[in-house]
Order: structure tokens, then sequence, then C-alpha cells
């Protein structure tokens, strides 16, 4: 094990393989310059000098990374290159993984053991990756801060007073802190590309039906999708072909070709020939105008690669928020019915199931969960229905056709993502509808089922990173892979990274 | 026009299986009664003849092919109840009558 000196400026240095992206790695294990058990130790000594602020991890088997590292090496050796062989990557703890706790950050799954391996899982095994460990998240994806884990508290890294984003607040920060490779999140209503935002990383929603939910711990099944979170585009594309594809056991996953979204990027970094999309929905009042200059500099820096900018209009964006409480909540409520004290996890006894189950729902679920599945059975209820959850899918067929009509004037849409950086932990957790009403910019997305990613465009005068979002239409994440890459690669955002005080 | 904007927390709660305390109860009546005073927005669209959207990419009748395979190992299923005996789960009784 090489020594790792404490202090800042040794930690960030250039020598630490933590702070590399996967395309830097997979280079310099072909080449022999490091192996796979090089990487895990500097990644690991980073959670060791970090996490303790980040609070990132909420499990870490340090044993089965080193075998996976060792076995990624020997498999190596014997001529085995896989798309991702020997990069270890967090994962979020609501995907399935055997033998490991999927806890969903919730107190109602304690003691459950996953019994098999999610899909995405199976496909980062086969890609040679090692899966390091489970960070946090909200408890079941509900929420866009990580405040709501039952588990621990997940800080910000640019600034540990400030919240994360969410719900993958846990794969956002332990990127951003370079203590992972690149991590997996799921996005239902931002939840990947916020707290990407939010973290200064790279933050991919694919298409609805790219990437096979079974093994995913549902929240609204018609909105959930697995993507990456990474330093880079390129990363971002890497994962996003190896976890692509289309799985027998999830009958919405498509069976549609996998492009090789890595090579596609190159060092051609022109946008001539392509139309990007400007609606002036997605600039919201109340927007801090720091994110608002951010995004309208990435424009013009777009222009100036060679895109052509087209207004282009969202007429039903302001109505996404309340479509998305009313469908994600009436989702969630029956998704979150088998947690009922029965076949896995915590469970109160009572006299007969009826208060078996009451009792260990409450004493289960958090508060927001709670206040989801509440809202999600009323949506539902007999006699409003008609009311709310069918008039929210009629919306959402509004929503929807408003991209498809502006698709059809260019290729990929540039917004902000969120309409402020991270704010404080604590100063939106009492009121529920602030927290959501922040979602504004993300939520359409997933409601129309479309692809979307978030890349850093600049910093706030607080130091704290901005999100650019890019949506393409349905299955052409090539677009905004090959744009999100030119902006990258031509701005160099990506290359700062948060300082660490105290011996880190 | 029925009163939409205000639901009864606890009588959904117990629909949903959740036992709430007072405060609970208080609590998220305020919080839940702001957001479906949010909503009430959607009633400014005319959606008489929109199409409802279920799902972002539509499929039917989706099917595999119909060849038996393996399921989960009883052991590794069992082993995750709070509860079991000789390979089944424990619950309580159901029927009063036995």
């Amino acid at each position: 094990m090489r020594n790792i000196k404490q202090g800042t400026e040794e930690f960030r240095s250039e020598e630490m393989l933590s702070t590399k992206t996967i395309t830097e790695l997979m280079g310099m294990l072909a080449e022999g310059e490091c192996t796979s058990v090089d990487i895990v130790t500097d990644v690991l000594a980073a959670i060791d000098a970090r996490d303790g602020q980040v609070g990132a991890y909420l499990t870490l088997d340090r044993n089965s990374a080193w075998a996976a590292a060792r076995e990624a090496d020997a498999e190596r050796a014997k001529g085995k290159t896989g798309l991702l062989q020997g990069v270890p990557i967090a994962i979020k703890d609501l995907l399935n993984v055997k033998g490991q706790p999927c806890t969903c950050a919730s107190k109602i799954l304690d003691g459950y053991t996953a019994p098999y391996d999610a899909t995405v899982i199976a496909k980062l095994r086969e890609a040679g990756a090692i899966l390091l460990g489970r960070v946090n998240m909200d408890e079941f994806a509900m929420g866009s801060s990580t405040e709501n884990s039952a588990l621990g508290r997940t800080t910000n890294p640019w600034d540990a007073q400030r919240v994360p984003g969410g719900s993958s607040g846990g794969s956002a920060a332990c990127v951003a802190a370079d203590e992972a490779v690149a991590a997996l999140g799921s996005d239902t209503g931002g939840s990947i590309r916020q707290p990407a935002a939010f973290c200064g990383c790279v933050g991919l929603k694919p298409t609805y039906g790219r990437v096979s939910r079974y093994g995913l711990t549902a929240f609204a099944s018609s909105l959930d999708q697995i993507g990456p979170l990474t330093k880079t585009v390129k990363d971002s594309a890497l994962l996003l072909e190896a976890i692509s594809g289309h799985d027998e056991k999830d009958s919405t996953s498509v069976d549609v070709d996998i492009p090789s979204f890595g090579k596609m990027l190159g060092e051609n970094h022109s946008l001539a020939g392509m139309k990007l999309g400007l609606p002036k929905e997605y600039f919201v009042e109340g927007m801090d105008p720091e994110v608002e200059k951010a995004v309208r500099d990435a424009v013009e820096h777009c222009k100036g690669l060679g895109a052509e900018i087209v207004d282009v209009s969202l007429p039903h964006s302001k109505y996404a928020i309340a479509v998305y409480y009313i469908i994600a909540t009436a989702e969630a409520s029956a998704n979150l019915a088998r947690f009922d004290g029965i076949r896995y996890g915590m469970r109160l006894n009572g006299k007969d199931p009826v208060e078996l189950y009451g009792r260990t729902r409450s004493a289960g679920f958090g508060p927001e969960v709670k206040r989801r599945i509440i809202l999600g059975t009323y949506v539902l209820s007999s006699g409003y229905y008609d009311a709310y959850y069918l008039r929210a899918q009629k919306v959402r067929t509004l929503i929807r056709n408003d991209f498809s009509e502006a698709f059809k004037v260019c290729d990929a849409i540039l917004a902000p993502c969120t309409p402020t950086p991270a704010y404080k932990i604590g100063s939106k957790s009492d009121d529920p509808l602030k927290m959501y009403l922040d979602d504004i910019l993300t939520t359409p997305i997933n409601l129309s089922g479309i692809c979307g990613l978030s890349l850093p465009c600049g910093f706030s005068s607080d130091g704290l990173p901005i999100g650019l979002q890019i949506l393409g239409d349905s299955f052409r994440e090539e677009n905004i892979l090959k744009v999100g890459h030119a902006y990258e690669q031509t701005t160099g955002w990506h290359k700062q990274k948060p300082i660490f005080s105290r011996n880190m | 026009m029925r009163d939409t904007t205000h639901m009864d927390v606890s009588y959904v709660a117990n629909l949903a299986r959740i036992e709430l305390t007072d405060e609970e109860t208080e609590l998220f009546q305020g919080q839940l009664d702001q957001v479906l005073e949010y909503v009430e927005q959607l009633n400014e669209l005319d959606v008489s003849t929109v199409e409802p959207t279920a799902h972002a990419a539509p499929r039917v009748n989706v099917l595999r092919s119909d060849e038996p395979s393996a399921s989960l190992a009883n052991d590794l299923v069992i082993g995750n109840a709070p509860a079991a005996r000789d390979g089944q789960i424990l619950v309580p009784k159901i029927n009063e009558q036995f």
C-alpha cells in the first residue's frame, strides 16, 4: 500500500488515483501504470479522510472491495478488459446487491439482506466494475436534500453547512469528494440531476426504458430510472453504456440498440449543425440571478461552438410540480404497500395483521414517506380519483406534448437544473411544499420520459456549483452527451474540486 | 362542488395502514392541505379532450417466453422474514374463530 500523506495539498495532488476519471483510470490500467488494488487503496483513503465530514457512505465492505479489486486485476492479467474493468463504483442504497443490506435509508428495511442482484448490478459485475459501498439518500428516494434519510446526514462537499441535494445525495457527494470514481443513483423527479448540480458533478437521467429497473426499490414506477453520477460527461457515457439494455425482468425496458456512447465523444468539440432550444419557461420567477447568468453564459458558449440557438416553448411546465406530486405519490402509495412487516424488514407485533401493519409502518417510515403515502392514497381514493389522479395524468399528456413539439425544431434543450445553488441544511425541511417547488425544472423530464443531463456550468459568489441541464428526446442520449461533452471540455468547470480543511 | 382541498388525514392514514400520533395528524393535516390547495391550479386547464398518460413509454401486452426457471431459494426468502418457522413466515392469527 502506498504511503498517503495527510494534508489538503497532498490529497488533492495528481498522485491520488481517487481524483481520476473512469476514462483516465481505464487508460492507466491498460498501460499497466496502476492496478485496481491501487485505485481501491486511494479511494478508501479518501473515504477515511473525508467521509467523517461528508457522510456519504452507509455501508462499506472493505474486504469485499479488496477482493474484487484483486480479482479484477487477475482477470485483466488474463486478458479480460470489461468496459469498467477494475473501477470502483458506489451504489445508492436502494439497488439490490445479493448478500448486502438494501436499506433505502429507512428503518423499515432494518435487517433486510438482498437475495438477488439488480440487473444494473449484474451488468456492472459483467463490465468488471468493483462494487464499492452503499451510499445515503432520502428515505425511499423521497426528498431533494438527503435530509429525509433515517440513517445519517450527508453534507455538501463544497460547504458542509449545506445539503448535497437529493434524493441521490450520497451518490453525488461521494463522487464530488473523490470518495468514489463514479456512482449509480436513481431519478424519479430530479434525484440524479439536482444533487449533481448541487455537488458539481455530472448526473444523467436516461430515457425511461433505457435501463432496467429490476432490483431497484420502486418509488414511482412510471417515472423511476437508474443512471450514473460521474466526474465527466464521457464517464457518464461509459457508465450508461454499461448499464443499458433490454431486460425480460422489467417489462418497461425497451429493446433498442445500445450505442457505444463512450466512443462517440472525441476531440472534436464543434456543435455546428446542432440546434439547441432555449425554453423561456425555465427561467422561473425567484430564480437566483447567478444561476440564470451562468446558464445564459453556457448558452452563449454553445453558440460559440457553432450551435444554433432557437427559442422553444414548454407552456405547461408550471403545472409539472402539481402533476408530479399527484402521480408520484399515487404510485408510491401502491409500491410501498409491500412494506408491511410480514415478509422482510422490521415488525412491530399486533393482535392481528391490521394492527401489525399500522404499528410497523408507523415506526418504520419517516415523516416524508408517511406524508406521501397518505397523499397518494387520497388522490387514488374513490370520489377523488378523477379530480386528482386522472386530471394529473391528462396534464401529463400536455407536458409530454410540449416536449414533442419542441424536439421538432431542436436537437436538445438547454436549461437551468435548479432555481438556486445548494441551500443550508434545515432551511426547507419544515416546509414540504417549499421543498417540492424546487423540483420545477427537473420533474417535467420524468413525466415525459425523455433524457436529461446535468453538468457544472459555473459557481456562485459563495463558491457553490451551478448546474446546466441538457434535455434530449427519448433515446437521443447521444445528443445531450455530445453537447455536454463539448461544453465541458471547452470550459473546464469539472476540473474544480472542493477543498477540505482539517487534515484532509 | 365537493370540498377537494381538505382531506381527513386520520381517515386516509388508516386506509394506508399508518398509525399517526395526534401531533403527526395535526402537522400533516396542515401540510397536506397546503399541497392540495397548490394542486388546485390543474383546474385552470380544460382537459376534457385530452387522453391521460399512464406511462412515459406506453407498452401493451409485454410477454416473455413461458419457460420455467428457478425461483429464489426458500432459505434466502424466509431468512428475511421477521418471524418464521419450518420454512414459512409467521403472522398473527387472522381468523378469530380458530
